[in-house]
């Protein structure tokens, strides 16, 4: 398909186009945060210990007089890194082992398949929750589970392009000049396939950013001082009764910004294929 | 039928087996052994005690003998003893929780089936009317919605906003001396939010599925011959139509089953709800490592039963799929 068409359509599509506004302002954010956050993001005030917001604290402040909007600026930080860092780390097992289950075919995709399919029986967040309580949680621990408890649906994409890709003449043709599998598998199948796989991933940030924010919020995520959205939330809980601006704004910028990839990843795939459009 | 049942099953046995040995990689893989634990916090035991902590554990043992030792007990649905200060089987403390869970699961699932099917069925019906617009602009803020916020939410505006409903617990303080009905009542109130908000997740994509799936048979040859022998659009839809575009929804309900137990962890520790998804996020907290086992397990072979079910019903809902 044409690159030019992908955009015509893209750019046709004000959803798809307001998710890449969303995404692009929370890129700007995370990247500013030094100079756009009013405070520091770590500054105590035990003055100002849970005031509601106000002109000086837009926010409001937490639990121990820290400034909630410059907390959800650093915040946005901890979301892009999670979401990207865990959904590479997926796309990366889930495109080999697809690439290998669909390719080879027999007992290489028995075996993976069978893999997908006992990985697929466990509560993802049972199997992420349990990892992370033995791994201490950090945020490098967060990514790595998230990522590797995210593959299978990529597997399961990439095999069965691999499946009707494998033969198709151009592959013929490669394997004809005796090109080795693996530059077969790499250089002229895998591209073909990563249309979905692009789909696939941008969902998948959605989704880790969300996963994220959930075990932050359970207090086995990113771990205080360090701000996350999630983390902000659990603070929300302790003091439900009192500070609802705690509660509020960062569970809404967690919406905003999951909406934001998905609609993207909705409208990359209606403009990739409109005929997929549901 | 027999037949298709007992492939079924056949089907399931390296599966079990993959889970049991994913389960027991996972826990122990891990760095950080419960022995380490127990002894920082407290200096005076001696390098004899923790000696002998292992071997009650069969932490000294190779792994692949402690991963048979512990198939041979899970045979016998025995999950070992939980390292908590009360040293009570898992088995017990799992089951005790696990029926809070599953009536959980099962009520947020009934609701998903009454709300979500009219809906899909009336957007694909009446495909790009206000009604379709307006349900798919929810159905997309319900993908993205964080759960566990709209619950704090829910929780701020109904339990501490208009004080109508508890927000914490399964019973309130009182419950012993409430008549029969009040103490129905009780439990309802506080199983309210945490059922509607379990099943909020999976509203947003079961009624989609349910639309696409209407959407596709409606097209279908014999419902234009429905038509066209000139039956009321109301048979048409719900008789012949309805039918055939509840079938897949099964499946669908089968493959939720993990996503509903996963978020049970979230609900029961933010309403503070003694089930199976609590004790597993305060054993975690705690590195109990037989619970945190016995309920990975436990949940994976949950899963395994839901699916099972949900073939089953199939293969007797569509006699196509017994004979293929």
């Amino acid at each position: 398909m044409m690159k030019s068409e992908f955009w015509y359509r893209f750019l046709r599509n004000k959803l798809a186009v307001a998710g890449s506004v969303v995404i692009i302002i929370l890129f700007a954010v995370s990247l500013l945060a030094p100079w756009i956050s009013p405070y520091d993001p770590g500054e105590i005030n035990l003055k100002l210990v849970l005031s509601p917001p106000s002109k000086s604290h837009l926010l409001g402040t937490d639990q121990l007089g820290r400034d909630v909007l410059s907390r959800m600026i650093w915040g946005s930080r901890i979301s892009l890194k999670v979401g990207f860092v865990a959904t590479g780390i997926a796309i990366f097992i889930g495109t080999i082992l697809g690439a290998l289950a669909g390719y080879y075919g027999r007992w290489a995709d028995g075996f993976i398949m069978r893999f997908v399919d006992i990985m697929l029986c466990f509560p993802s967040f049972f199997l992420i929750l349990a990892v992370i309580a033995f791994l201490e949680p950090s945020i490098w621990n967060i990514m790595i589970v998230i990522g590797l408890t995210g593959w299978m649906g990529i597997t399961r994409l990439v095999r069965a392009d691999f499946i009707t890709l494998r033969e198709r003449e151009f592959v013929q043709a490669a394997r004809a000049i005796g090109a080795s599998d693996f530059r077969i598998i790499f250089i002229h199948v895998l591209p073909n396939a990563m249309a979905s796989v692009l789909v696939a991933a941008t969902l998948g940030v959605a989704g880790a950013i969300l996963t994220e924010s959930a075990l932050s919020f359970l207090g086995i995520g990113v771990q205080p001082p360090t701000p996350s959205w999630g983390n902000i939330l659990t603070a929300g809980k302790d003091n439900i009764d009192i500070a609802w601006w705690l509660s509020l704004y960062p569970g809404l910028a967690i919406l905003i910004t999951v909406l934001g990839f998905n609609l993207l990843g909705e409208g990359i795939r209606d403009s990739l294929d409109p005929r997929l459009r549901a | 039928m027999l037949q298709y049942i007992i492939k079924r099953l056949i089907f399931m046995v390296p599966l079990l087996v993959g889970i049991t040995i994913i389960s027991f990689i996972v826990i122990h893989l891990a760095p950080g052994s419960p022995t380490d634990l127990q002894t920082e916090l407290n200096p005076r035991v001696s390098a004899e005690v923790k000696a002998r902590m292992r071997a009650m554990y069969d932490l000294d043992k190779p792994l692949h003998q402690q991963y048979f030792v512990w198939l041979g007990k899970l045979a016998t649905l025995d999950l070992g003893n939980s390292f908590s200060p009360d040293r009570r089987p898992v088995i017990n403390k799992i089951l005790e929780r696990l029926p809070i869970t599953i009536a959980i699961n099962v009520l947020s699932m009934i609701l998903i089936i009454i709300v979500a099917i009219p809906i899909g069925v009336l957007s694909a019906v009446n495909q790009d009317s206000p009604f379709d617009k307006i349900t798919g602009v929810f159905v997309f803020i319900g993908f993205a919605m964080p759960t566990f916020w709209l619950a704090l939410l829910l929780m701020i505006f109904f339990g501490i906003h208009l004080d109508w409903l508890p927000i914490s617990g399964i019973r309130s303080l009182n419950y012993e001396y409430l008549s029969t009905w009040g103490a129905y009542i009780d439990v309802a109130k506080h199983l309210l939010l945490p059922v509607l908000l379990s099943a909020f997740g999976g509203l947003a994509g079961f009624s989609r599925y349910m639309r696409a799936n209407m959407l596709e048979v409606i097209r279908q040859d014999y419902i234009t011959t429905a038509r066209a022998k000139g039956l009321s659009e109301r048979v048409v839809i719900y008789k012949h139509a309805l039918r055939n575009a509840l079938l897949p929804v099964i499946t669908i309900l089968g493959l939720s089953v993990p996503g509903l137990i996963g978020g049970s962890v979230i609900f029961e520790t933010i309403f503070a709800i003694p089930g199976m998804g609590q004790l597993f996020y305060m054993s975690a907290m705690s590195r109990d490592y037989p619970v945190i086992m016995g309920i990975l397990f436990i949940g994976a072979v949950l899963t395994l039963i839901g699916n099972l079910i949900a073939d089953v019903s199939y293969a007797v809902a569509d006699p196509r799929i017994r004979v293929s």
